[in-house]
């Protein structure tokens, strides 16, 4: 008789979920660094990981929320700006018992209400407290939104491809079907509305009911910011297939430059007016995590419902009472992302001062990193006279790696697929832990690896020089000048 | 023009059809509403799809949340919340002036107040710039500055606001084994140990694992507490209830739980695990040592995992009764890894900490095998990781301040008030429970609520039919009308039918008790006039 837990006998949706961003690659450069290896995870969105320090206020103010004691203190404004003090008393006025008391299952309602003012600010449009929810990151909402809607294995999700794993992970997990619509590579990743139709229609024809639709927006993988236009298409799209749109929002503050900025899809969603305003339904998730703020592992994120029929919202509210509440902590960072510093504040200056600076060197980074890859044998970093550039958002990167057809035969040889083949040969040779594109998706016969443009500023050259070095060995030991995978 | 995507990759992802799924059973179809305000959208244009239903409505979201239900923020709670809304904006408009809520066990939401080690060392990790100060040394112990120097130490780069390891920072999972280790006197390994925003979402995990459908069940303890009724609901298995026998303190009978799989095996379920909450929630029990070796025994010869939920280990009132982990006495039976699947859950929400808003816990895994492990770690890393100060709470409470240290002596000042003061209040609400006319309550050895059973008169049941209710959701509801307190109707944890009873937690302050002792006297006096035979 098989015993409770043995392998045989566990849920098969266990089993068939794949998570990229931790699988393979990363377990073994783990590995290699328990045996002293130097290894370069570029594998995640880890900022602080590789170096990126935290922004001074919120740490101060969260310090002085953990130990309440210290605000009485007389010393206290001696290692503690005033306002900093003030934020913490503010913020500490909102919970009922502190840091260490269960909140509201969908977070502290003060909270909710400094989040819909910044969503109001942002869009020009009001925003219900009522319908925001907080959550131990934006992974956990979304993961609570597929859940709702998935019943069995014949509801699908249109997600695009490439796309962030998690949405493929939570999918098998929930044992519902994914419908892959492909971004245009040769387009800037770009969403083109015929492909979506022929990918929702494909699965209809397969016995699917589609149910909703994910956009990553700014991009990932892909580092793409969606026009107006395309959002509207979009929405237009949901509208009239009767899709959810689920908007993954959490790079929507890694934008450097202004002719492509970030437009929230409720912003053009409430534009659009009836009957699209009022019946098209929408969840838009964000994030502390990314941005400049790079605050992984507070585990703070939200999502806003918009249109979603109240009986709909209670059962989502039922579910996340069974975990509670979410983590106060991460909560207090959600506010103070969403209610920065303000200029006459005293930590105003230190607080645009250290930001800036983060923006800043993430976009030198992210010029290194293109014209390093650019520069090397059969690599090609997608973009356009600049356009890539000028829309880059994220903190990840997508060259495409021409595999030469020797490369691909030795790779099946070691039963590994192309792209991760080669990923583990850089890893091996030069410490660099990337994630396969094979991770998110991609178009049969055409490779990428997902790097970060997370490391160090001061340690970019020399690795871009160290994957140069590897790259241009490798396609000499493979290439055999007949032709290689192409576009 | 022809687009080839990845096919086999499209292929993996896109599910053929295949039947480990099965639909959720019909009760769950009842449940669900047939009028939705978005059923007919009179004033739109006409839909170019071919139905009419939004996307997401309660018709066709997933069935299992509609059938699943917890009652600790149930409807009680939604009504005390609007009754409170009421009395900010009228103060006076009804015969109490606050709600007292004693239906969750959340302490420092009631005034208890939080170990201040702990939180110095929270408060240096969350802002490491204060280690290089100066005054620092002035307004934090010694011994608080040392750990977070430590702590800081085993994380990579020092970044508290890094994604850490799916499984938890290693250095602080070392610090919790040798935690446990300690506690158990048997060895304990840090890649058996996952950390988790609380215990709950480690419970949801090993569900996500066990329950392929509905066949599979899992053993429960009836009364239980409702997470593990919600999640198995939530994740498509079956509970099959083993009831705890009140007429002995809420004893744990293995032949009550022999006949219960027995039955559910009988029925064509596939029973994969036993859950055991130890001490005991809503009924505050502790295990005897033979009664643990009697479940172990069991589980060993029966092949089912044990689930033993072990949250409240450090919530421990009577002299007579202690803590041992279900692992140390597998252990102690000379029982190893090859003989019996054990997970322990832990939290840093309950005991003499309380600290349920930071989220922290973990699960010990132990006895399954390389590959199965990787299967959770896998689902583990879907999510990345549990949040750091979390985890770092965690380490702290499995391994606080020792004799020598600095702070040891506030520190046990502080668990020692806080953990004589709950036996206190256990006490003085227990024999108050008792002292009611019909109302029998037992002892809470252990955890955090009491568990009375109201025998309840039967114009009472007859009154409760009438408004469609249960009868002990009717008195918690005239308990709140009449005096703000909150309880949690025993419905919402499982009953022997035709029972009642209502958990009450054990946390308010010590001088709130009094006056919550008199008003449930005279409200029941009251409830009992109006309802007698």
């Amino acid at each position: 008789m098989s015993r409770g837990l043995d392998y045989e006998v566990i849920n098969e949706n266990v089993k068939r979920v794949a998570y990229a961003v931790r699988g393979e690659l990363y377990l073994r450069a783990s590995e290699l660094q328990k045996e002293g290896k130097k290894i370069i995870f570029t594998n995640v969105g880890n900022p602080h990981a590789l170096g990126q320090k935290p922004l001074t206020f919120p740490r101060q103010v969260v310090a002085l929320c953990q130990a309440p004691f210290l605000l009485d203190d007389p010393h206290v404004g001696m290692m503690f700006p005033s306002d900093a003090i003030e934020r913490a008393r503010h913020y500490l006025s909102l919970t009922s018992g502190g840091l260490g008391a269960y909140s509201d299952s969908r977070g502290l309602p003060g909270i909710r209400k400094e989040v819909a003012e910044f969503i109001e600010r942002r869009d020009g449009y009001p925003s219900d407290p009522e319908l925001i929810y907080l959550t131990d990151g934006a992974s956990k909402g979304v993961m609570q939104m597929l859940n709702t809607i998935i019943r069995n294995d014949k509801d699908g999700i249109l997600v695009p491809v490439p796309q962030y794993p998690l949405y493929s992970a939570a999918i098998s997990l929930f044992g519902g079907s994914l419908v892959p619509y492909h971004l245009e590579e040769t387009a800037n990743w770009g969403l083109d509305i015929n492909n979506l139709r022929q990918s929702l229609n494909e699965a209809r024809m397969n016995g699917i009911t589609v149910r909703a639709m994910v956009i990553i927006n700014p991009g990932n993988p892909t580092g793409q910011c969606l026009s107006e236009a395309n959002i509207r298409e979009i929405l237009k799209f949901c509208y009239q297939q009767k899709l959810v749109l689920l908007a993954d929002e959490v790079y929507q503050q890694n934008i450097y430059q202004d002719e492509r900025p970030f437009i929230s899809s409720r912003k053009i969603l409430l534009g659009m007016g009836p009957p699209f305003s009022k019946e098209v339904q929408l969840v838009s998730f964000h994030t502390v995590s990314k941005g400049y703020w790079g605050e992984c592992g507070q585990r703070g994120g939200y999502f806003e419902m918009t249109n979603i029929p109240l009986k709909t919202v209670d059962e989502i509210y039922k579910v996340a009472s069974i975990s509670l509440s979410p983590n106060v902590p991460g909560q207090i960072f959600l506010g103070l992302m969403v209610n920065p510093p303000k200029p006459g504040d005293i930590s105003y200056s230190k607080f645009v001062t250290e930001s800036k600076a983060i923006l800043d060197s993430l976009r030198k980074r992210a010029h290194i990193m293109t014209n390093g890859f650019n520069s090397c044998r059969n690599v090609v970093c997608n973009f356009t006279e600049g356009t890539y550039l000028l829309c880059l958002l994220s903190h990840v990167f997508i060259p495409q790696i021409k595999l030469p057809p020797k490369a691909i035969e030795a790779a099946k040889k070691a039963g590994k697929v192309p792209d991760v083949f080669y990923c583990l040969k850089l890893l091996e040779a030069t410490g660099i832990s990337t994630v396969p594109g094979s991770g998110f998706g991609q178009k049969e016969g055409v490779f990428h690896l997902r790097t970060t443009i997370l490391p160090a500023e001061e340690d970019m050259p020399a690795i871009m020089d160290s994957f140069k070095k590897f790259n241009d060995e490798f396609m000499e030991q493979y290439d055999d000048k007949k032709g290689y995978s192409r576009m | 023009m022809l687009r080839r995507f990845a096919a086999d990759k499209a292929k993996h992802l896109l599910r053929p059809l295949c039947s480990s799924l099965l639909p959720a059973s019909a009760a769950a179809a009842d449940l669900v509403s047939s009028s939705s305000p978005f059923c007919t959208s009179s004033s739109a244009p006409a839909a170019m799809s071919s139905t009419k239903t939004p996307p997401v409505s309660v018709e066709n979201i997933n069935p299992k949340i509609i059938k699943c239900e917890y009652a600790v923020r149930g409807e009680i709670v939604i009504l005390a919340q609007r009754l409170q809304q009421e009395l900010q904006s009228n103060p006076g408009s009804r015969p109490f002036d606050e709600i007292l809520y004693c239906n969750i066990g959340n302490p420092q939401s009631l005034g208890q107040l939080p170990i201040t080690f702990f939180r110095e060392v929270l408060a240096l990790c969350d802002h490491p710039a204060l280690l290089d100060k100066d005054q620092t040394h002035g307004l934090f112990s010694s011994d608080a500055i040392d750990r977070a120097w430590k702590i800081l130490d085993v994380m990579p780069g020092r970044a508290t606001g890094a994604y850490s390891h799916s499984q938890g920072i290693k250095g602080l999972r070392d610090l919790i084994a040798a935690g446990i280790a300690a506690r158990d006197g048997f060895p304990a390994n840090a890649d058996d140990i996952f950390l988790t925003d609380g215990a709950s979402p480690a419970v949801h995990m090993m569900m996500q694992l066990l329950l392929r459908s509905e066949k599979d069940g899992i053993l429960c303890p009836i009364p239980q507490y409702p997470l593990y009724s919600a999640s198995i609901a939530l994740h498509g298995g079956t509970l099959v209830p083993y009831y705890l026998n009140e007429a002995t303190g809420w004893g744990l009978e293995l032949s009550e739980v022999k006949k219960q799989l027995e039955d559910a095996r009988s029925k064509g379920v596939t029973v994969r695990a036993l859950v055991v909450i130890n001490p005991g929630n809503p009924t505050g029990q502790v295990l005897a040592e033979d009664n643990q070796r009697e479940i172990v025994d069991f589980c060993k010869e029966e092949g089912l995992v044990i689930l033993a939920d072990e949250v409240y280990q450090e919530n421990i009132y009577v002299d007579n009764k202690k803590f041992h982990s279900f692992k140390k006495i597998a252990r102690s039976m000379g029982y190893g890894e090859e003989d019996i699947a054990l997970v322990s859950f832990q939290s840093v929400s309950k005991g003499y900490y309380g600290e349920c808003g930071k989220r922290g816990g973990y699960m010990e895994l132990t006895g399954f095998t390389a590959e199965v492990r990787e299967q959770i770690y896998k689902i583990a890393s879907v999510n990345l990781c549990s949040n750091i100060s979390g985890q770092i709470l965690a380490s702290l409470v499995m391994n606080p301040p020792q004799e020598g240290d600095e702070s040891f002596e506030s520190y046990v000042d502080e668990k020692d008030g806080i953990l004589l003061s709950l036996a206190r209040r256990a006490k003085t609400l227990e024999e108050a429970f008792n002292s009611l006319e019909g109302v029998t309550c037992n002892r809470a050895e252990g955890a955090m609520y009491l568990f009375p059973r109201l025998h309840l008169p039967h114009k009472a049941i007859e009154a409760a039919k009438a408004a469609k209710t249960a009868p002990d959701a009717l008195y918690a509801r005239r308990l709140l009308d009449a005096t703000g307190i909150v309880v949690v109707p025993g419905s919402g944890f499982g009953q022997v039918p035709g029972t009642w009873h209502i958990r009450c937690t054990i946390l308010p302050q010590e001088d709130k008790i009094p006056a919550i002792v008199s008003r449930l006297k005279e409200f029941h006096e009251a409830f009992m006039a109006e309802f007698r035979d």
